[in-house]
C-alpha cells in the first residue's frame, strides 16, 4: 500500500506516493530523476549515495524514503547556484579530486556537511570524516587537498561577504 | 620549461563540471523509453552438467517479457583471444555445463528489476554436479577433472621467453638464489558495477549497446562473435565509466544477454550487476605461483635469471593468456639481464576467471623480483639501492627479440629517491624501516590477439568555419583522464585552446577504431593518432597561410596561440580564424578534416615504449599487533614528457592506493570455488585514513615514439608498492614474506615465530 511522502528536495517541494519499503535513493534516482546520487555497494558500506538530510549526511541507500517525510534533502544537483559552481565543486575540479567521478557526488556532499560544521578542518579531521567514502581512483589525498582548498575558498567568501 | 602552450601545463578535467554536478551520465544511470530490466540466473555449482532447464513458471509471471537459456541464443562463442579461436571459450549462456559458481545459465527480461529477480526464482535448473578443481597445481594432474574437454591437463595456454645462455650465466655467477612465491587474487572493484543497455532495431536489424566498458571496440567484436552478426551492424557507445581497473576489458554476460533479450522482445533491455555479482562473476587478478632463480657476480651484476609460473586462470580465458606473457616479461624489468628463461602455464580451474587488473601481469612478477633483489643484496652485503643502480636499464637497452628502450630515465629516478630518503627520513625509530623498489611499465601492448585489421588507434579532427574543432576518438576515458589528454594534444598541435575543442569520444559508429583503455596505452597510442590527425589538418592551414604570405618555400611556419606565422619572423602571419575561413573557401566549402592513425611498428613484442621509476616507502610495524602502517612514500617517475601534470599525479596517487591494497588488505579467499567476501563490508579496500602522503618527483625524458615524447603514468607505480612495503617490513623485523596480503595476523605470526626461533637458538 503506497503512502504519501511530502518533502523538499533541493529547495523544491514534492508530494508523491511511494511503497513503504522504498529507499530514499530509489525515490531520488528513479522517481525524481536525480541520478547524480549513485549506488555502488548494496550494503551501506561505500557512501556513494550520500545526501544531506536536514543538514546531516545520510546514506540514502540505508534509509527509507518515508523517513525523509517533512524534511529537506540536498543532493549534488542542488549544490551549485545556477550556472555558478559551489566552491567545493570548483575546488574538486581545480585539485583533480575525482577521476571516474562515480563516488564524487557522495564525496562532495560529505565535504559540504563537514565544512558546514567545521570551517577549518585539519588533514586528519578530513580523513576521519571522509573515511567511509570509498574511492577506487584517486588515492584520497587529492580529495583531502580539495577539501582544504574549499575551506579556504569558503572562508574567503565569508570574509568578503562580511566586508560588504 | 617547455615551449609548449598546453602540453605539460596542469589542466583541469574536461569532464570536470559534469562530474562534480552529478550530470555525467553513466550506463548505470541510463533509461530508454519502453525499456526492460534483465537479470541473470547463475550456477550455484562450481562444476556441473546441465540436465534440463524449465522456464515455464517464470514465463507465466506477469511482467516477464522474455526468458532465455543457452538454446535461445545465436550460439556464438566469444573471447578476447580471437586470433586463436579455441580460446574464444565464453558462451552467452552455458549450454552443456557450468564451470564456476556464478556461470550464467538463463536470463530474464521484465518490466522491473524486481519482477525479473522474482522470475529467476521460478526457473528450475536440474544439474548433475561434477568433480571440480580449484588449484592450478591440482588442475594439471592427469586425473584432474577437465574444465574444458578439449584442453588436456586443463592447460589453457603456455608461454616461453628466452634469450642469452642461461645455463652459462648461472655457471659464471658467484651467487645464486632461488625463491618461491604465491600472489593472491584481488578484485578491481570499480565503483560502477558492470552495466549495459542494449537496443535492437527490428526494422534495420541493427543493434546499439551502451556499456560500462574499457574498450568499445573489444565489446563490438565480442558481440559480433557471440551474436553471429556483422560488426558494422553493432554500435557500441561508452558513456562515462565509473572505473575499470581491468575489470571491463572482456565482453561479459551483461551486454551479450541484454542484446539477446532486446532481440527477443524488440525493446531496449538494461542489465546491471549487483555488487555480489561484481565480486563473484566479473574478472579479477590472476593468482599465481612463481619460482624465481637469479644469479649474480660478487659485485652485484646480474648474470642470469630463470622463472617458472603457473597461474590460476579460472573457467575462461579473458585476458589471462596475456597476463601470463606479461608476468614473464615484467620479471625482467627494469634491469639489464644478459640471459633469461621463462616458462609460464595458465590453467583452467572451476572458479571465476582471472584476467587483467591494473598493472596487468606486473604486480605478482614485480613483488617476486623486487623482494628477491633485496634478499640477494642483503646476502651479498650490497646496498639495495646500489644493486639496482648497478643493474639499471638505460636508453637503448635491448632484450633480444622482446623489447628495446627508446628512452629510460631509471638512473636519475633512483638517484632522486635515494637523495630524498637520505634528506627526509633521518629519524627512524626502531620499529620503522625503509623499503626500496624500481620499476618499469609499458605504454600499450603490441599484441593483436583481438585480430583487428585496423590501426591500433585512430582519430579524426574537423575544423569548422569559426575555428572550433570537433575531435573524434574512440579512446576510452574510464576516469584516468584520457579525454583531457586527447583535447590537450589536439589543442597544442593546432595552436588553439582546449575550450575550442569539442570531443566526441568512444562511439564505434562515429569514431575510428581504438583498442581501448588497458596496459596504459591511450596516452601514447591514442595521443599519437590525435596528434597525427591534428597535424594533417594543420598542414592544410599552413599551406593556405604560405600562399597568402607568398614566402620562400624553405621558410617554416608555426601555428601557435591562434596565429599562423613565419617561425623566424613571428610578426609576419595571420590569425588562425582567418586562415580557417580562407581554407574552407578554397576547399569548395568542405570543413578541414584531418585523419591520423597509430600502430606500433618495429618495436618488438611487448610495447613501443616503457616508463620507469623508483619508490621508497617508510613503514612502521607494531610488534605487538602486527599492524603495518605506511607512514610516507617518495617516488620518482619518468613518464617521458608529462602531458598533464595534474592528471599524472592523480594516476600515481591512485596506483599507489591500489598497490597498498594488493600488498596489505585485499584478497578473494574461496571455499570450494565460492568467493567468501563478495561485498565492501568483507573485502577491505584502502580508505582515506590508510593513505600516506606521497612525494612525487617527475624525471622527464623524451621518448621518440611518444606524442611530444610522452609515455604512460597510469599504472607504473601500482606494482612496486607492495614489494616496497615487504622490503621495508623485512628491514624492521627481518622476516621475508613470500606471499602478499601482509595482514596484521600474518605479520604477527611471523614475528612470534622468529622470536621463538631466536629464543631456541639462545637456549641452545
Amino acid at each position: 500500500m503506497k503512502r504519501e511522502l511530502k518533502f523538499v528536495v533541493n529547495g523544491d517541494s514534492y508530494d508523491i506516493w511511494v511503497e513503504p519499503n522504498t529507499l530514499l535513493v530509489q525515490v531520488l534516482r528513479d522517481e525524481l530523476g536525480l541520478k547524480g546520487t549513485k549506488r555502488s555497494c548494496d550494503s551501506g558500506s561505500c557512501c556513494a549515495c550520500t545526501v544531506i538530510l536536514n543538514g546531516k549526511v545520510v546514506k540514502s541507500c540505508s534509509m527509507l524514503a518515508l523517513q525523509a517525510n517533512g524534511k529537506e534533502v540536498l543532493t549534488i544537483e542542488g549544490l551549485a547556484n545556477g550556472a555558478e559552481l559551489h566552491p567545493i565543486q570548483q575546488a574538486f575540479i581545480d585539485n583533480w579530486a575525482f577521476q571516474c567521478g562515480f563516488c564524487t557526488s557522495g564525496q562532495i556532499m560529505a565535504a559540504k556537511a563537514l565544512l558546514d560544521e567545521n570551517a577549518n578542518p585539519t588533514r586528519e579531521e578530513i580523513q576521519m570524516a571522509m573515511d567511509g567514502h570509498l574511492c577506487r581512483c584517486t588515492g584520497y589525498n587529492m580529495i583531502t587537498e580539495a577539501i582544504q582548498d574549499a575551506a579556504k575558498r569558503l572562508q574567503g567568501q565569508k570574509l568578503q561577504e562580511a566586508a560588504q | 620549461m617547455s615551449e609548449y602552450s598546453v602540453i605539460g601545463k596542469p589542466t583541469t578535467n574536461v569532464d570536470g563540471t559534469a562530474k562534480v554536478t552529478g550530470e555525467a551520465v553513466y550506463t548505470f544511470d541510463m533509461t530508454l523509453p519502453n525499456m526492460l530490466y534483465g537479470k541473470l540466473l547463475r550456477s550455484p555449482h562450481p562444476h556441473a552438467r546441465i540436465i534440463s532447464i524449465d522456464t515455464s513458471e517464470a514465463e507465466k509471471l506477469p511482467g516477464v517479457k522474455a526468458v532465455i537459456t543457452g538454446k535461445d541464443t545465436p550460439g556464438g562463442k566469444y573471447g578476447l583471444w580471437r586470433r586463436f579461436r579455441e580460446l574464444s571459450d565464453q558462451e552467452v549462456l552455458a549450454t552443456t555445463k557450468v564451470r564456476f559458481i556464478g556461470d550464467a545459465v538463463a536470463a530474464v527480461a521484465a518490466i522491473s528489476e524486481k519482477i525479473a529477480e522474482e522470475a529467476l526464482d521460478l526457473i528450475n535448473v536440474e544439474y548433475e554436479p561434477l568433480p571440480a578443481v580449484f588449484e592450478p597445481m591440482e588442475a594439471i594432474k592427469d586425473d584432474a577433472p577437465l574444465v574444458h574437454d578439449d584442453f588436456a591437463n586443463n592447460i589453457n595456454n603456455t608461454r616461453h621467453i628466452e634469450w642469452g645462455d642461461v645455463d652459462e650465466g648461472f655457471k659464471k655467477s658467484d651467487y645464486v638464489r632461488e625463491d618461491r612465491y604465491t600472489y593472491s587474487s584481488q578484485h578491481p572493484a570499480p565503483m560502477e558495477v558492470h552495466s549495459s543497455v542494449a537496443s535492437y532495431d527490428k526494422g534495420s536489424g541493427r543493434l546499439t549497446v551502451w556499456s560500462s566498458t574499457q574498450s568499445p571496440y573489444f565489446l563490438q567484436l565480442g558481440l559480433t562473435d557471440a551474436l553471429k552478426m556483422r560488426e558494422g551492424d553493432i554500435r557500441v557507445i561508452k558513456p562515462h565509466v565509473g572505473g575499470g581497473f581491468g575489470a571491463k576489458n572482456s565482453t561479459m554476460p551483461d551486454s551479450v544477454n541484454a542484446a539477446v533479450l532486446s532481440m527477443k522482445t524488440g525493446r531496449p533491455v538494461k542489465i546491471v550487476f549487483n555488487r555480489e555479482e561484481e565480486f563473484t562473476a566479473t574478472e579479477h587478478r590472476t593468482a599465481m605461483h612463481l619460482a624465481l632463480k637469479i644469479g649474480l657476480k660478487k659485485d652485484g651484476t646480474i648474470m642470469a635469471k630463470e622463472a617458472k609460473i603457473i597461474t590460476d586462470g579460472g573457467a575462461y580465458t579473458g585476458l589471462g593468456a596475456t597476463t601470463l606473457y606479461l608476468a614473464g616479461t615484467y620479471l625482467t624489468f627494469p634491469y639489464n639481464i644478459p640471459s633469461y628463461r621463462y616458462d609460464g602455464v595458465r590453467t583452467y580451474t572451476n572458479k571465476m576467471w582471472a584476467s587483467s587488473v591494473r598493472s596487468f601481469g606486473a604486480t605478482p612478477a614485480v613483488y617476486a623480483s623486487e623482494t628477491q633483489m633485496d634478499r640477494a643484496a642483503h646476502d651479498m652485503g650490497i646496498d639495495p639501492i646500489e644493486i639496482r643502480r648497478k643493474n639499471a636499464m638505460t636508453t637503448g637497452y635491448e632484450a633480444p627479440g622482446q623489447y628495446r628502450l627508446g628512452s629510460c630515465g631509471l638512473l636519475p629516478c633512483i638517484d632522486r629517491v635515494e637523495k630524498r630518503i637520505k634528506e627526509k627520513w633521518t629519524d627512524l625509530s626502531k620499529d620503522e624501516g625503509i623499503g626500496f623498489t624500481a620499476f618499469a611499465y609499458m605504454c600499450g601492448g603490441i599484441f593483436n590477439w583481438i585480430d583487428t585489421p585496423y590501426a591500433f588507434s585512430g582519430a579524426m579532427v574537423k575544423i569548422n568555419v569559426d575555428g572550433t574543432v570537433d575531435l573524434f576518438t574512440q579512446a576510452s576515458d574510464i576516469g584516468q583522464g584520457t579525454n583531457t589528454v586527447s583535447v590537450m594534444i589536439c589543442a597544442e598541435e593546432l595552436g588553439i585552446g582546449i575550450e575550442d575543442i569539442r570531443l566526441h569520444p568512444a562511439d564505434t559508429a562515429t569514431t575510428l577504431t581504438d583498442l581501448g583503455a588497458w596496459a596504459s596505452r591511450e596516452t601514447l597510442m591514442n595521443g599519437n593518432a590525435v596528434k597525427a590527425a591534428a597535424g594533417e589538418a594543420k598542414k592544410v592551414l599552413i599551406e593556405v597561410a604560405r600562399m597568402k604570405l607568398g614566402e620562400n618555400i624553405v621558410y617554416d611556419l608555426e601555428v601557435k596561440d591562434k596565429r599562423i606565422y613565419l617561425a623566424l619572423r613571428p610578426e609576419r602571419g595571420f590569425s588562425y580564424y582567418d586562415i580557417v575561413k580562407d581554407a574552407i573557401k578554397r576547399n569548395d566549402g568542405e570543413p578541414i578534416i584531418g585523419i591520423g592513425h597509430y600502430t606500433p611498428h618495429r618495436k618488438g613484442m611487448v610495447s613501443p615504449a616503457f616508463a620507469f621509476g623508483s619508490m621508497g616507502v617508510r613503514v612502521k610495524v607494531d610488534r605487538e599487533t602486527g599492524q603495518v602502517e605506511v607512514k610516507d612514500i617518495i617516488t620518482a617517475h619518468d613518464c617521458g614528457q608529462t602531458i598533464n601534470p595534474l592528471g599524472a599525479r592523480g594516476q600515481v596517487e591512485g596506483s599507489i592506493q591500489l598497490g597498498l591494497g594488493w600488498g596489505l588488505c585485499e584478497d578473494l579467499p574461496t571455499d570450494n570455488g565460492m568467493i567468501l567476501n563478495p561485498s565492501f563490508v568483507d573485502y577491505k579496500l584502502i580508505r582515506s585514513r590508510d593513505m600516506p602522503q606521497i612525494e612525487l618527483h617527475d624525471v622527464p625524458t623524451y621518448d621518440p615514439e611518444g606524442p611530444y615524447g610522452a609515455k604512460e603514468s597510469a599504472e607504473g607505480t601500482v606494482a612496486p608498492t607492495s614489494p616496497a612495503v615487504a622490503n621495508a617490513i623485512y628491514n624492521v623485523i627481518g622476516v621475508e614474506f613470500n606471499s602478499n596480503v601482509l595482514r596484521p595476523e600474518k605479520v604477527l605470526k611471523a614475528i612470534r615465530k622468529k622470536e621463538e626461533k631466536e629464543e631456541e637458538a639462545m637456549n641452545g
